[in-house]
């Protein structure tokens, strides 16, 4: 192991982690609200709308990222003249783009999952008290059921963004130079692969402690019910005297 | 203890004793990519297919060795054949200065140029240069003010270039800055994406891109730009092997020249890009 290269590499690696932090967090954002129209289609009881969202979740969580992204980025790519027409291929055109668009319907269908567990997961008697105070609709959902049921999602919702930064790295076969583009250039150019690979997974090691910590620290702030009240210190110095 | 050293020893022994068979060289395993029509790729029956598939049966009868060609992804074909995966590679690979640092090369067994694969009803179709002929390594100043005189062209353009190639090497030095540059994994993607319009040009060996203009979607497409070699280019494509498999490298240089000198490599060359590829030596 060379370390002045492993530095060296670290530093030129860094330069890709704005666009995989671009990647992962502009499709976890568009995620979300596509995941929680999602969830609440599955749980809208209405049969044709639950089928709608059921199917959706079961193709696209069905089928492996990669294949989506070769199917958006290159089958898409021969619709050409189809999609001129309908003028989408202006946002087509652009490997950032279908790159956004493969990751976020991918994680939109793990994700509804989660939000439809932790929905689900809010005790009835809590609904019910509710309703009893004379609440409903959507304050109902905005005052109880919401802050429940974040509460309960947030544990799985952390680990789906940190997938989501590591499935970035799949952008790299449509062009996109993130951390692993990077990597697989500078492997190219210096044959030094396990150097510049173990480099690239501490890169994605760092930016997911940094998210898990963020997360922890989302958990905490909306659990205050769960913290240890503070305790007055006993006095213990006069023991010494 | 004693019988653990034993056994350990034993062991030991008997993997050399394999080890050191192979190395004799009764099966040599070739790589290629499988993908890089019309040098190797993955025919309609799933078998590999094309000039260096046809060679390498050749080479391996005058060498007198069993062979197996197996497929590798291009960007990690030199990191495998280090780590001893296979023993040679034969995948349209330049010899460059780079590559020489890790492994060696024998032969070379072909000699082609680059050029740039755009639409006929683009404004590229124009490039200066068409049809002159570089060498980049001994006409140096020639060469670039060719390059040169390409660039105001290619302003503002998309070119797509397949990574970890000479092509990516002289698209980073020579075109960087003037252009926008994507890498791709193989010469296939980078087609598809021209056909649909994503980038304007492809910079490619030449050919492939007579591979390319062969299949029916790129009836509207033509090869244009100065036909440059040599320098960061490379001096033509060799078979790749380990360095400390010099005996190996002795028998493929042999069996080469055998090769060429007998018009094998010219006939199949003929035979797969219609032009002859055959080295000068």
């Amino acid at each position: 192991m060379d370390f002045t290269f492993m530095w060296e590499t670290f530093r030129q690696l860094l330069t890709g982690v704005p666009l995989t932090l671009n990647l992962a967090f502009t499709s976890v954002a568009f995620g979300a609200v596509l995941a929680m129209m999602l969830a609440l289609m599955r749980m809208s009881g209405i049969a044709v709308i639950e089928m709608i969202a059921k199917a959706y979740v079961f193709v696209f969580r069905g089928t492996p990222l990669l294949v989506q992204i070769f199917l958006i980025y290159y089958g898409l790519g021969q619709f050409r003249p189809t999609l001129q027409e309908l003028g989408l291929w202006t946002f087509f055109r652009e490997p950032y783009w279908c790159a956004i668009l493969a990751l976020t319907l991918n994680t939109g269908a793990y994700a509804s999952e989660i939000i439809r567990g932790g929905l689900q997961s809010v005790p009835y008697p809590q609904v019910e008290a509710a309703k009893a105070a004379g609440m409903s609709g959507f304050l109902l959902f905005r005052r109880i059921v919401f802050p429940i049921a974040v509460r309960q999602a947030l544990p799985a919702y952390g680990s789906e963004i940190i997938l989501m930064v590591k499935a970035t790295s799949l952008a790299s076969i449509i062009t996109m130079m993130e951390v692993t583009g990077l990597a697989a250039k500078m492997i190219s150019q210096t044959f030094r692969a396990v150097e510049i690979f173990v480099v690239a997974g501490v890169i994605y090691l760092i930016l997911n402690f940094a998210i898990t910590r963020l997360i922890m620290a989302l958990e905490w702030w909306l659990s205050p019910h769960l913290r240890r009240p503070p305790s007055i210190e006993p006095r213990i110095e006069a023991a010494h005297v | 203890m004693n019988l653990f050293k034993a056994l350990t020893l034993a062991l030991l022994g008997s993997t050399l004793a394999i080890g050191g068979a192979s190395a004799q060289g009764k099966t040599v395993k070739i790589a290629t990519e499988g993908a890089y029509a019309p040098w190797n790729f993955t025919g309609a029956g799933g078998k590999l297919e094309g000039f260096e598939i046809d060679l390498a049966n050749d080479l391996c009868g005058r060498m007198k060795v069993q062979c197996e060609i197996v497929a590798q992804d291009w960007d990690g074909i030199i990191p495998a054949l280090n780590a001893k995966k296979y023993d040679a590679i034969m995948a349209g690979m330049s010899i460059t200065d780079d590559r020489k640092k890790v492994i060696d090369f024998a032969g070379p067994y072909a000699n082609s140029p680059n050029g740039f694969l755009v639409a006929k009803n683009s404004p590229l179709a124009k490039m200066p240069g068409t049809g002159e002929a570089f060498n980049l390594g001994t006409q140096t100043a020639a060469a670039e003010k060719a390059i040169d005189a390409v660039k105001p062209l290619l302003k503002g353009k998309t070119i797509g270039v397949q990574g970890s190639t000479i092509h990516s090497n002289f698209a980073d030095k020579y075109l960087k800055g003037t252009a926008e540059v994507r890498e791709y994994k193989s010469t296939e993607a980078h087609d598809l994406d021209l056909s649909a319009g994503r980038i304007d040009a492809v910079l490619a060996d030449a050919t492939a891109i007579i591979g390319t203009l062969e299949k029916p979607e790129f009836k509207d497409y033509v090869l244009v730009g100065p036909s440059i070699v040599g320098g960061l280019l490379g001096s033509g494509v060799g078979v790749g092997m380990r360095k400390e498999d010099q005996e190996l490298k002795k028998s493929f240089d042999t069996a080469i020249q055998a090769a060429i000198k007998d018009g094998t490599v010219k006939k199949l060359s003929l035979k797969w890009f219609q032009i002859d590829t055959t080295p000068l030596s």
